[in-house]
């Protein structure tokens, strides 16, 4: 029964994807609608029956095809990679209630559009999965070639350009990550991340894989310095692209980050090497959030608030305890929910003004209040106000950072929530003034539809919710913790 | 110089020049042919991973490599396509510095 399940997660999205596809454009939109509905709304049923096997029996693996490893394809499912799943689907199938609105699969547009978005949606569900480092860069590149065509699918010069500039980055990231792929089934003879880490010491090959495996993943995964593609792809991408970008394509290959580092090579001594990334890190949230500071456009502050959240993200390999780790889990979490609902009003805001400049934003919380509450719940969420999600995480990392007496990790983390606030109070400040000669917002053109509004809301109240309903998730990452972490 | 010294040198040569015709050219389709020649460096490279032993050469992975092929093709074929359009729409098939705000700010 898991098996099934596991093997619809990804591929109901992917022949979901060939059926839009093959559909003859007179079709009408009822069909097509109601495969994307299907694929939409399946990944969130066929996670119960998982769900239910990894709460009574614990991680568990799936041979593809019943070959074992070293040479067959392995499929893990163990806590993290069960929180992402469930993640993925929560925030898939709201942000695609949004992508349904502004692309109907009976539309031309709808039908470039859909295809890719569901091969990326099977892609990171494949990843999430994935146990084998081959299998890992074949899904890195599904990924990542599906969100590129996403980014220029309008075709607009400037998200053209960004579209190419992370192309072109991705792909020399990936080749680094293949060639450390090569060099330890070179040392190891298995392409299994668990066997193989059992095999490997950390000698100056094996480490040489690993350092050339995590810039590769830094690059993808936009931490400073290697973020420089991240703010222009993510802020002009369509509306429901930069939410699934944010909320989830950076973060699946931090993932594997963490898979190589915890789970790979957890014994290694690599102190320096953490606390680099630490440091990483650090600069990532100052950077991010000043240059948030600075931005003209909504949708660039957002992107670059992106990459200060990631910043924190790095925070647990310095701090390495399982408190760190449930911190940074919770935090990449709760900042899914919130980016993509904050994503998705920023994209309801620009299709009604036709422009999300933020001198143009006044008046808005009396045009459009659905959009700017969503945009304050997510931002408390973003600046970690309790009783959010964000606040947990946040609060979880500063635990670990106290209890190993990291004061210098400490101040990061309260400075980073102090600048995060500033930026999310500059938004806010912006559509709530109310400049007396101008009166309210007369620009507007449209109302956004009411369904891609109401999911982004849903989206920020999640993140609020998050930080209740924090024990069933707190515990089910404390029963799949890392090997040897204190 | 023995031959497994041979593919190495070469692949490190040829990742050289890859990684410098990448940040050097200003053409795009000169950064794909650098980004294509830094794949086949690495291709190269898993050959000789590859052998061959004494009782011959390890399939896995030349398996890999022919993905790897496959995949970079793909890539490619996705970075003409964009390439193409890019010089359509602006008439440049470079990556300037004026991008990202202005086009799509109103003023």
């Amino acid at each position: 029964m898991t098996g099934e399940a596991l093997a619809g997660l990804v591929f109901l999205p992917l022949l979901a994807a060939c059926a839009v596809l093959a559909l003859p454009s007179r079709s009408g939109r009822v069909p097509g609608t109601a495969i994307v509905v299907l694929s939409l709304v399946g990944p969130l049923v066929l996670l119960l029956p998982i769900t239910v096997a990894l709460w009574t029996k614990g991680a568990f693996s799936l041979q593809l095809a019943g070959f074992d490893r070293p040479l067959g394809i392995v499929w893990r499912v163990d806590a993290l990679a069960l929180l992402l799943l469930w993640l993925h689907a929560v925030v898939g199938a709201l942000v695609g209630v949004q992508a349904l609105a502004s692309y109907p699969t009976a539309t031309d547009r709808g039908r470039r559009f859909w295809p890719l978005w569901l091969l990326l949606s099977g892609g990171m569900n494949a990843l999430l999965l994935s146990a084998d480092l081959f299998n890992l860069y074949v899904t890195l590149e599904l990924v990542t070639l599906a969100a590129i065509g996403l980014i220029a699918i309008d075709g607009k010069p400037a998200a053209l350009k960004a579209a190419m500039r992370y192309l072109l980055l991705a792909l020399m990231a990936s080749l680094l990550y293949l060639l450390g792929v090569g060099l330890i089934y070179g040392q190891t003879g298995t392409l299994d991340l668990y066997q193989a880490g059992q095999t490997l010491d950390p000698a100056l090959l094996p480490i040489t894989a690993l350092v050339l495996m995590l810039t590769g993943l830094l690059v993808k995964s936009a931490i400073f310095p290697l973020h420089i593609w991240l703010p222009d792809a993510h802020g002009n991408a369509p509306g429901p692209v930069s939410a699934i970008l944010s909320a989830m394509v950076v973060k699946v290959s931090i993932y594997i980050i963490w898979r190589l580092w915890f789970w790979m090579a957890p014994a290694w001594e690599l102190m320096t090497a953490a606390n680099l990334l630490g440091v990483l890190g650090a600069v990532a949230i100052f950077y991010g959030s000043i240059l948030a500071l600075s931005q003209k456009r909504l949708k660039m502050i957002i992107a670059y608030s992106t990459v200060a959240q990631l910043g924190y993200l790095m925070l647990v390999f310095p701090l390495a305890s399982a408190v760190a780790f449930q911190g940074a889990v919770y935090h990449l979490l709760s900042h899914g929910l919130a980016k993509a609902a904050m994503f998705m009003a920023a994209a309801n805001i620009l299709l009604s003004l036709g422009t999300d400049n933020i001198k143009r934003l006044s008046g808005l919380d009396q045009r459009l209040p659905m959009d700017v509450f969503t945009l304050a719940l997510a931002g408390v969420s973003i600046m970690g106000l309790p009783p959010s999600g964000g606040f947990l995480g946040k609060w979880l990392l500063l635990t670990a950072a106290w209890q190993q007496d990291g004061w210098a990790w400490m101040v990061v983390i309260v400075a980073g929530g102090l600048l995060s606030a500033a930026y999310v109070f500059r938004i806010l400040a912006a559509t709530c003034f109310h400049p007396k000669a101008a009166g309210h917002n007369r620009n507007i053109k449209a109302l956004p539809p009411a369904p891609a509004s109401i999911a982004a809301l849903a989206l920020a109240l999640m993140a609020i919710i998050a930080g209740f309903a924090s024990a069933p998730i707190l515990g089910l990452l404390e029963a799949g913790l890392p090997p040897e972490m204190p | 110089m023995n031959s497994l010294t041979l593919y190495v040198m070469t692949a490190s040569a040829l990742f050289g020049i890859g990684v410098y015709g990448l940040i050097i050219a200003g053409h795009l389709l000169r950064k794909l042919l650098a980004l294509n020649l830094m794949g086949n460096a690495v291709f190269i490279l898993m050959v000789t991973v590859a052998g061959p032993f004494e009782h011959g050469p390890d399939p896995v992975p030349q398996a890999l490599v022919l993905t790897g092929i496959v995949i970079a093709v793909s890539a490619t074929a996705l970075a003409l396509a964009l390439m193409v359009r890019l010089y359509r729409e602006t008439g440049r098939a470079t990556l300037g510095d004026n991008d990202g705000d202005e086009e799509v700010d109103d003023g």
